[in-house]
């Protein structure tokens, strides 16, 4: 996204909770909590497994696609050096349908996002914290 | 059905401050105004308040913005002598209140004074903190999984749930139009609320977008307001003034294993349906009895998703139930807000719902009064949290 202007978002408190997270980027990947022992993937955090109570949760890469479950067009100017509107997303990650993560989708013009739109994981860095965002896929129908 | 807790207990008492649009009073001036009016419209004098709570929690000696009257500040404000407090989360908006009858049941309490204060006109919001320049502020806790893509606001999250649910059942903006259009000709009935004059299906489908697929007309009101309620031990209220208004049930449930507003198993549903399901449980009542519903409309989609949680149709149907406005109009078969609700009386945050449940139930509602009125539903809350209650006017 070396073409794009990278405008400054509000960006996380790093703890003990969530740095894996704001962090997996740096190895260009993102990783999300999973249970060893049943295999569920857990977002955002907890200490132990809700399905099984397993203690074995830890972060793992995935494999970074999704779809789009919904978005929203912003037309509310809440970042003033943020141009209105823009596209608030929903990923739902393809590993499990009840990891969906809030993104924007450079790369995708408005008029373009739907609901099942297939996208992939990018980052934008803002020093230690790579913030991971979505693109549609390559090859993905914009329909 | 087995004696749960809260059938013995009742609001014996309302009392609501000046609805100010624009700052004028000092928001904790707003909340004792309310806290008193409360207290004399129970008939009660302040010795006989023994227990006080409020949501959310609130820090003592600043009495503005979100939360703006801490229960330390009211005791010391009323001199009120307690033998039980409580503030901080639970139940969403009705927090004080559930928790003011179990308090009730458990003996520490026999009339609880249950308020919730707003003054987030008299400071400066959030977004114009960010139209002021400088970095960035760093967000913690939930806000970090939103506030980073530019999506700081309930507004979008209640928009990314809706649009979901949008998108599975075909429901239109043209639909959704009848929330805000029948609220606010209620809210011309009633002389407290903000704005009054009639909304149109034309303004409302050429209002200013604020975030697909909500409208400036889809979003609440904000305001500096309080509302407060007596919530008595049903047989200390028996001959008080006002004729008491009964809980038949109480939900405030979370059993989803990951309750957030996005990661639940049954998304796009939100905890208010679980809160709305323990709630039935414990009545032999069914939605059919219901004469009237005060659900909480932060925006729109809000009440929209209390409908269908408390089961006043099928899932997906509401969009068909409310269409053209006429089964949620005041004589309509479940008028809905007949205050006209947060999106026309004023972002009264909750117990703005109860205040005006439980008028219609004693019958003091005025020009907007629903007729022959037995039972009414408020549910307040949205995303993770979420709080039910069933009222009625009838003995036990
Ligand atoms: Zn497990």
């Amino acid at each position: 996204m070396s073409d794009e202007v990278v405008l400054s978002r509000p960006l996380p408190v790093i703890t003990e909770m969530n740095a894996y997270f704001w962090r997996s980027g740096q190895k260009g990947r993102l990783e999300i909590l999973r249970c060893e022992a049943c295999g569920l993937y857990i977002h955002p955090y907890a200490a132990l497994c809700p399905r099984c109570r397993s203690e074995a949760v830890s972060p793992e890469p995935v494999s970074g696609r999704g779809t789009v479950a919904s978005f929203t067009i912003n037309h509310q100017p809440w970042f003033p050096h943020v141009p209105v509107p823009y596209v608030i997303a929903l990923v739902q990650l393809e590993e499990q349908d009840d990891i969906r993560l809030v993104a924007n989708l450079p790369g995708c013009p408005i008029e373009d996002v739907r609901v099942g739109l297939p996208v992939e994981v990018c980052f934008e860095q803002h020093g230690d914290i790579f913030v991971p965002l979505f693109r549609p896929a390559a090859g993905a129908d914009r329909g | 059905m087995a004696s749960y807790g809260e059938k013995q207990a009742c609001v014996s008492g309302l009392g609501q401050s000046s609805i100010n649009r624009k700052p004028s009073v000092y928001p904790f001036k707003l909340a004792v105004e309310a806290c008193l009016r409360a207290i004399e419209d129970a008939g009660l004098t302040i010795d006989d308040i023994d227990g006080a709570a409020c949501w959310p929690g609130g820090v003592n000696f600043l009495g503005e913005g979100p939360s703006a009257a801490a229960v330390g500040d009211i005791k010391n404000s009323l001199g009120l002598k307690l033998n039980w407090y409580s503030s901080g989360e639970g139940a969403a908006m009705f927090a004080p209140v559930i928790n003011a009858i179990g308090a009730i049941a458990a003996g520490y309490a026999t009339h609880v004074l249950c308020w919730r204060a707003v003054g987030e006109r008299w400071v400066p919001t959030y977004s114009h903190a960010n139209a002021a320049g400088g970095p960035l502020p760093r967000v913690a806790g939930w806000m970090q999984w939103t506030a980073p893509y530019w999506a700081p606001s309930a507004a979008n999250w209640t928009a990314l749930v809706a649009g979901a649910h949008m998108h599975r059942y075909g429901i239109t903006r043209e639909q959704m139009a009848a929330i805000p259009i029948v609220q606010r000709r209620n809210a011309g009935l009633n002389p407290n609320a903000i704005y009054r004059e009639p909304l149109t299906m034309d303004a409302y489908l050429g209002a200013r977008m604020v975030t697909t697929p909500f409208c400036l007309y889809d979003c609440d009101v904000p305001c500096d307001g309080a509302t407060a309620v007596i919530v008595s031990r049903l047989d200390a209220a028996k001959d008080l003034r006002r004729k008491p208004i009964r809980f038949e049930a109480v939900g405030a449930a979370a059993t989803d294993r990951m309750d957030t507003w996005f990661a639940r198993d049954d998304f796009p549903h939100m905890m208010m349906h679980d809160a709305a399901r323990a709630m039935w449980r414990r009545t032999d009542l069914k939605p059919k009895d219901v004469g009237s519903a005060h659900l909480y409309d932060g925006f729109t989609y809000l009440a929209m998703f209390w409908l269908e949680a408390l089961g006043f149709m099928k899932e997906g149907e509401v969009g068909a139930f409310i269409e053209g406005g006429r089964r949620i109009s005041l004589d309509g078969e479940l008028p809905l807000n007949t205050n006209g609700g947060q999106l026309s009386e004023g972002r009264l945050h909750g117990l703005g719902h109860l205040h005006e449940a439980v008028l219609q139930l004693r019958g003091q509602a005025g020009e907007r009064q629903v007729k022959d009125l037995k039972v009414s539903v408020t549910g307040v809350g949205g995303g993770g949290f979420g709080g039910a209650l069933l009222l009625t006017n009838e003995d036990l």
